[in-house]
């Protein structure tokens, strides 16, 4: 490491944030180095700090917070260095370094844009406050960034709307903005987090080449391990405010040191293969009457040119005690066939049969009220938002407790004994049944959702990205969970996810789905390892590996419809 | 958008029809008409009116015929000659009165919204901005007790203070010299003198919910993303505050305007009775006593089509302003 490539130089970089009930240490000592033409990837689980560490650089960081001490110096090309963390947060010196020096792209491209102002407007803007360009010279140069960031049609697409571009596109807008000024650092925080994984490819691609192009330092923020082993040069690992390891990212992959790293890098690892659970358990039974079998299901939205075919044509079945994995990208109709399912919209055409425990079979496209009041109680939801899914008004009893207390099966010291059995049976105390959610972790909030799911005995649950918002160290155990009450009740799962490896861990089938079709289902082995459809390979190609000696976005399929 | 606005435009047609009709049942509803509480008036003076005279009052009036009859001769006289009818307690033509009034109220409405808009909106932000502060708890305060204080109350008060502090002359907008004489420099110079009282006190209400209103908004959107990427770029906070978050903190005042227009006409009724305003409020709701019926339906058929407007105006501008919004 020459001291002259190095872009920036943080030491000891303490941000505090003053709370009622104390002062949270959202970074607790950092150092790290950035040199030129290199990327560095800071990872970490949330709350650990690394979005707080990217905005101190700018001094950007939301109030209350304050950066306490540490140095963060700066090393501009023409050898002379500035002291960050000395500059005054609203100052001359500081904005000056803001957009120019280090540019800032951010996860949600959509909120993280002005929407009532062209991405021209928004690009330009900074041009003319770093280069002091005339108006004309901005948006010429700006139709170039837009160009460069590979947008068709630039010297259109500059007086469009963000609105009016799919979340790939105002990505590459952002980055085109950031690039304005050729900075010699970029942060980019969680840049993909939001993106399917083909567009996730698409954009790391793009950020990659730009840095080879401009020479400037990376600096990636993300929780993502498959992302880092395939852009990193180095790593920095934090958790809770504190640096856990830091190396080149070969080392960090294949001989981490400290706990914390292992611990990460193996509940990763543990997602690339099939659960331990899964494979000790004796084969499903093929010929067994399938729970649920979907026969040309059609959902139509709008009509007319707006016709939007958001279910075309599907047909699946599952099978008692299986996990129907669904995965496709956004858009490709996944959520709307896991509602159908729950009849949460009526479905434009199509069977769904449902076999009772009886043996009876309704068609639950057109079961009248009384029959889908009776078949809901044996057909639940998981949702993937355990905050936005639990009531923040009732108590954790209230909330498992409620789909017993409305279909009138259980009340007073019942009610409460099925409570706490169900808590118990998710791996939560039952004396924590008189809290709130919010006192709560992710983790938790999860586990609720799952008891109520479970309250009715059901024979089915849909779930619909149920870990996507949980941190990885999460998501196997309550995949885990999920798999041994299968196991216990008896449940069949239709399990909805983007997520490639969660769908290996835990389905024993998948279905492919693109643009409201079924493209191919299988075997989950099958599928994986070896799949049929051309847009399957495509979608697996896409997805990183965690294993920085397999890089493969350069071998990756594009799937052209 | 154009067919957006023809349809709206060609919407408000039958609209129009519609209240003008439930307006005309409205104003007929309560027992009696003009000439019962004419009689009233003469009797409380002691004057006797036999029943013949009613009678050809009725008559002459075109009272006595069915309702749908006389609401028919009403709405062919606007549609076709823009008659309005004739007032019955002023005996004169609604649509003098009526202009005569609202010229003098949209001055008032004018000066009160600029009062209030001038100093709501940057206190709003500046409390919002530097939420917490001593200044943003001072507006905090200031607003809450605005919001409190009835404003016919107000206007005693300054009244009060106005006559017997500062010995100056209060109620309506003119001196007595001006009150009749046509307009000139002088008159116009007389009015401003006297619009300050009635402006403050109607401006107060409206600042203090505008104050809150106006830092609520802000607060909502200066935690949004965007504001983040703006410091991001290096912008100077002044800037990217005026640029990004106050613009569209604005965009829900463009849905006011939708009842500022009808405000026009029935807002501040009370405080107009207090201060003696020679306003159109005082004279819908005298209208309205002496069932004044040409003239009261006159106005409220003015309300309804302000509404109208004033909603289709601010739609207008919201898709104007903001892009995500599409008029189709």
């Amino acid at each position: 490491m020459t001291g002259s490539n190095v872009v920036l130089e943080v030491k000891d970089l303490v941000t505090h944030f003053p709370t009622r009930t104390g002062v949270v240490k959202a970074v607790d000592g950092v150092s790290f180095k950035i040199e030129r033409g290199k990327t560095l990837c800071v990872v970490g689980e949330s709350g650990s700090g690394k979005s707080v560490t990217a905005r101190s650089i700018l001094q950007i960081v939301d109030t209350p917070g304050r950066i306490v001490s540490g140095s963060m110096m700066l090393h501009r090309p023409n050898g002379t260095s500035v002291d960050l963390a000395k500059l005054d947060p609203r100052g001359r010196d500081i904005r000056a370094v803001r957009g120019a020096e280090i540019a800032m792209i951010f996860q949600e491209p959509m909120s993280s844009l002005s929407p009532v102002h062209t991405v021209g407007d928004q690009i330009m803007e900074v041009l003319r406050l770093h280069l002091k360009m005339s108006k004309a010279d901005a948006r010429a140069r700006t139709i170039e960034l837009l160009k460069q960031v590979e947008i068709p049609n630039p010297d259109r697409a500059i007086d469009r709307y963000t609105f009016e571009f799919s979340g790939g596109m105002r990505q590459r807008v952002m980055i085109a903005m950031s690039l304005a000024c050729n900075p010699s650092l970029l942060i980019a925080d969680e840049p993909t987090t939001a993106l399917d994984v083909t567009t996730q490819a698409e954009i790391l691609d793009l950020i990659k080449r730009l840095q080879q192009r401009h020479g400037m330092g990376v600096m990636f923020i993300t929780h993502d391990m498959g992302v880092v082993a395939e852009i990193a040069d180095d790593v920095l690992v934090m958790y809770h405010g504190k640096v856990m390891e830091e190396g080149p990212v070969d080392r960090i992959f294949h001989a981490p040191q400290d706990d914390y790293t292992k611990m990460l890098i193996g509940s990763v690892l543990k997602l690339e293969r099939k659960a331990d659970i899964r494979l000790k358990r004796a084969p499903i039974d093929e010929k067994a009457p399938p729970v649920v079998e979907i026969k040309n299901l059609v959902m139509h939205f709008g009509s007319g040119a707006n016709l939007v075919k958001a279910v075309d044509d599907v047909s699946l079945i599952v099978r008692p005690g299986e996990t129907l994995g669904i995965v496709g990208e956004s858009g490709s109709g996944k959520t709307t066939m896991g509602r159908c399912l729950m009849r949460v919209y009526q479905p434009t055409g199509g069977q769904m049969s449902y076999r009772r425990a009886d043996g009876s079979v309704v068609d639950l496209v057109a079961a009248d009220k009384q029959k889908l009041r009776e078949c809901r109680r044996e057909i639940r939801m998981i949702f993937q938002d355990p905050v936005g899914s639990l009531n923040p008004r009732m108590t954790v009893a209230q909330i498992i407790g409620e789909p017993l207390l409305v279909n009138e099966i259980a009340k007073g010291q019942e009610l409460d004994d099925r409570v706490a059995d169900l808590m118990r049976q998710v791996g939560l105390e039952p004396a924590w049944r008189e809290r709130y959610p919010h006192a709560f972790s992710g983790g938790q909030r999860q586990r609720i959702g799952i008891a109520r799911a479970i309250a009715l005995n059901p024979r089915l649950i849909v779930a619909d990205e149920a870990t996507s918002a949980l941190d990885v160290s999460l998501r196997s155990q309550m995949l885990d969970l999920m798999m041994n009450l299968q196991d216990k009740l008896g449940l069949s799962y239709v399990f909805i996810s983007h997520d490639i490896g969660v769908i290996r861990y835990m389905c024993d089938r998948i279905a492919v789905m693109y643009r409201g079709k079924v493209v191919e289902t299988g075997e989950t082995e099958q599928v994986c390892d070896a799949p049929n459809h051309a847009y399957t390979k495509a979608l697996l190609s896409a997805i990183p590996r965690p294993d920085p000696r397999a890089r493969r976005m350069g071998q990756r399929h594009r799937y052209v419809a | 958008m154009l067919r957006f606005l023809v349809t709206r435009a060609l919407w408000m047609v039958p609209s129009l029809f519609v209240i003008s009709f439930l307006a005309f049942v409205l104003i007929q509803l309560p027992p009696g008409d003009y000439v019962t509480t004419y009689i009233a008036t003469l009797a409380a003076s002691n004057e006797v009116v036999d029943q013949n005279q009613a009678a050809d009052l009725r008559q002459r009036f075109g009272l006595d015929q069915p309702m749908i009859v006389q609401y028919w001769k009403w709405i062919t006289g606007i549609l076709l000659y823009g008659d309005f009818g004739l007032s019955f307690e002023w005996q004169q033509p609604v649509s003098e009165l009526i202009w005569e009034r609202m010229a003098l109220t949209l001055v008032l409405t004018f000066s009160t919204l600029l009062a209030t808009w001038g100093i709501a909106l940057p206190v709003g932000i500046y409390s919002a901005v530097r939420k917490y502060s001593i200044g943003d708890y001072v507006a905090t305060f200031f607003s809450f007790l605005g919001l409190a204080i009835p404003s016919f109350l107000l206007a005693l008060v300054l009244m009060y203070l106005a006559a017997v502090e500062w010995g100056q002359e209060v109620g309506g907008l003119f001196s007595e010299k001006y009150q009749t004489a046509p307009w000139s420099w002088g008159k116009v110079l007389d009015l401003l003198t006297h619009l300050w009282i009635p402006v403050i006190i109607l401006a107060v209400s409206g600042t203090a919910s505008l104050i809150r209103v106006m830092r609520a908004n802000m607060l909502d959107e200066l935690n949004r993303a965007y504001v983040t990427t703006a410091r991001a770029k290096g912008l100077s906070e002044f800037r990217l505050l005026m640029k990004y978050p106050v613009r569209l903190a604005l965009n829900p005042f463009i849905s006011t305007i939708a009842w500022l227009l009808p405000n026009l006409v029935s807002g501040s009724i009370i405080v107009a009775i207090v201060l003696s305003l020679p306003t159109a409020g005082p004279l819908l709701l005298q209208s309205l006593m002496a069932q004044d019926m040409y003239l009261a339906g006159a106005f409220i058929l003015l309300i309804c089509a302000l509404t109208l407007i004033g909603s289709l105006i601010s739609d207008i501008l919201l898709a104007i302003v903001d892009p995500r919004i599409r008029l189709e």
